[in-house]
């Protein structure tokens, strides 16, 4: 692998993996002007669509499958973008530069982009097979928890992350009752800080949704072959009619890793989303990636990522600037709360409450000294906004104007 | 079926037909449309789906929610006829409409 690699607008560019990154990269490499072949393989039956309104829209019945999809049929017959839906890649040949598929056909390519994801993680527990125990990840995946929820249907939720809280009030505005069963002593503790999951469970409490803490999970319980509990630790059973399982995801790095590839959870790559070889590159949500701000390797798991290294391999392949550096966000969406975070509170030594938590309008700043790391808004986007750009810009803050809600976000962002 | 003119920064106009019901972000993305970039896929959480809507329709397009309103108000190079089209549904009332986008979205 010695050969200088330069950028090639007319190369033939292999893509594994036709989610939100995937898809998103042949998209741009179409609107950057890249003029060769283009081949993206996807292991779903489904053109590539948006995954967040999974838990969000879809299960309330207000998405389809085209509202989700990124682009229309048409758009990949008329951009020249050959697809192999339904095509699993069981081995990759960087040699050769061929993708081998499990239907047996090779395909070459001059450039590969990974974005093969991360698929769910299953608890491997008694039960964990009884039909009614879901996950979601997939459209497949929403449309059997979509046909499990309804008015007086009992939801299980293992997990009390985003998947599960996004579901959990989907749930509830179907009618559907729904406990949240979380292994920590509080919900989104791995991504939020205490005063959002307290935030948070308060909210979801006054909505009907009831909680089991600090509770792990034993087996699931189930009758002529559909799950009818979940049993804790310690004996007692959450009834239910359908168990969805969101206890995380594992990033799939096997085709890269068996290729020899380094992964370090995840496949690690630069800012140019480029592996340790200069012809592949891996994207989205199993890519291992620099953080500049932090000065950190980290897997994102968010679209803003897929987006911004799909715009990066396009640009390396076609020969372009790639796209301003962006810092790490993500939303979510929950009853009738807009949850946006800037940021990872990496470093943080001191956190500053702006804003009414009682009212639902609020935002968490988590600083290292005066310089703003990180941002959780919940229906605040001046702070999301103007903390974006804090955080960004590197620009000390005043810690009194910041926790003072009668000083404008763009006064402190000065 | 309306049709809405997209003009880019540079002057390039693309002209759609869009089906009614899609927002007018919708509609550019769904047909790669360079200049609006939408990454949040229309949830009213990232502003680069950022657009102007000439005078003549600014009444026609509905009123701005607070969230909009708040976003808008950082994003780049905000000026009075700045919308976030993921917030412009199409009806065929919009039949006609002209939409400017700003030289960047990030």
């Amino acid at each position: 692998m010695s050969e200088a690699v330069v950028s090639d607008p007319k190369a033939k560019v292999v893509i594994v993996g036709a989610g939100h990154a995937g898809g998103s990269a042949a998209a741009f490499l179409r609107q950057y002007g890249h003029e060769g072949p283009i081949v993206l393989i996807g292991e779903e039956p489904l053109l590539p669509y948006q995954r967040p309104p999974l838990s969000k829209a879809w299960l309330k019945g207000e998405a389809d499958a085209d509202s989700l999809a990124l682009k229309p049929q048409e758009w990949y017959a008329e951009a020249n973008v050959a697809l192999r839906l339904q095509g699993v890649a069981t081995s990759l040949n960087r040699g050769d530069r061929t993708v081998t598929l499990a239907s047996g056909e090779v395909i070459s390519y001059d450039f590969l982009i990974l974005a093969t994801g991360a698929r769910a993680r299953a608890l491997p527990i008694p039960g964990a097979d009884l039909s009614g125990v879901l996950a979601l990840r997939t459209a497949a995946d929403a449309e059997a928890l979509k046909a499990a929820l309804g008015p007086g249907k009992r939801l299980a939720v293992v997990g009390g992350g985003y998947v599960g809280l996004e579901a959990a009030a989907s749930a509830r505005a179907l009618g559907a009752e729904a406990t949240v069963i979380e292994r920590e002593s509080r919900v989104l503790a791995r991504v939020a800080c205490e005063t959002l999951s307290t935030f948070f469970q308060d909210y979801h409490g006054a909505r009907g949704v009831t909680f089991e803490l600090n509770a792990n999970v034993e087996a699931f319980e189930g009758e002529d072959g559909r799950v009818t509990g979940v049993r804790l630790k310690g004996g007692e059973v959450v009834a239910c009619d359908a168990a969805l399982v969101g206890v995380g995801a594992h990033p799939n790095v096997e085709l890269a890793q068996d290729a020899g590839l380094e992964c370090t959870g995840g496949i690690v790559v630069d800012l140019e989303a480029r592996t340790s070889d200069p012809r592949v590159f891996a994207i989205g949500d199993v890519a291992h990636r620099p953080l500049p701000i932090y000065e950190r390797q980290f897997r994102l798991e968010s679209v803003p990522n897929a987006l911004e290294q799909a715009k990066q391999a396009a640009a390396a392949i076609v020969g372009r600037a790639g796209p301003p550096p962006e810092l790490p966000w993500f939303w979510s969406d929950q009853y009738d709360l807009k949850l946006q975070i800037a940021g990872l509170p990496f470093d943080a030594d001191s956190t500053i409450v702006r804003g009414d938590v009682a009212a639902a309008k609020f935002a968490v700043f988590h600083l290292k000294g005066d310089l703003v790391q990180a941002v959780e808004a919940v229906n605040a986007p001046p702070e999301f906004m103007a903390g974006k750009q804090l955080i960004a810009k590197r620009t000390p803050v005043s810690k009194t104007k910041l926790a003072d809600p009668a000083i404008s976000m763009k006064e402190v962002a000065a | 079926m309306a049709k809405i003119t997209y003009i880019e920064f540079d002057g390039t106009e693309h002209v759609l037909d869009v089906k009614p019901g899609l927002t007018v972000m919708e509609a550019a993305v769904k047909n790669n449309l360079p200049g609006i970039d939408a990454d949040c896929g229309g949830a009213c959480a990232c502003a680069t789906c950022h657009v102007y809507v000439d005078d003549a329709w600014a009444d026609k397009t509905g009123e701005k929610s607070a969230m909009e309103e708040s976003m808008l108000d950082f994003a780049e190079n905000v000026e009075p006829n700045s919308r976030l089209s993921c917030q412009i549904k199409v009806s065929d009332a919009l039949d006609g409409l002209v939409v400017r986008l700003p030289e960047s979205q990030h």
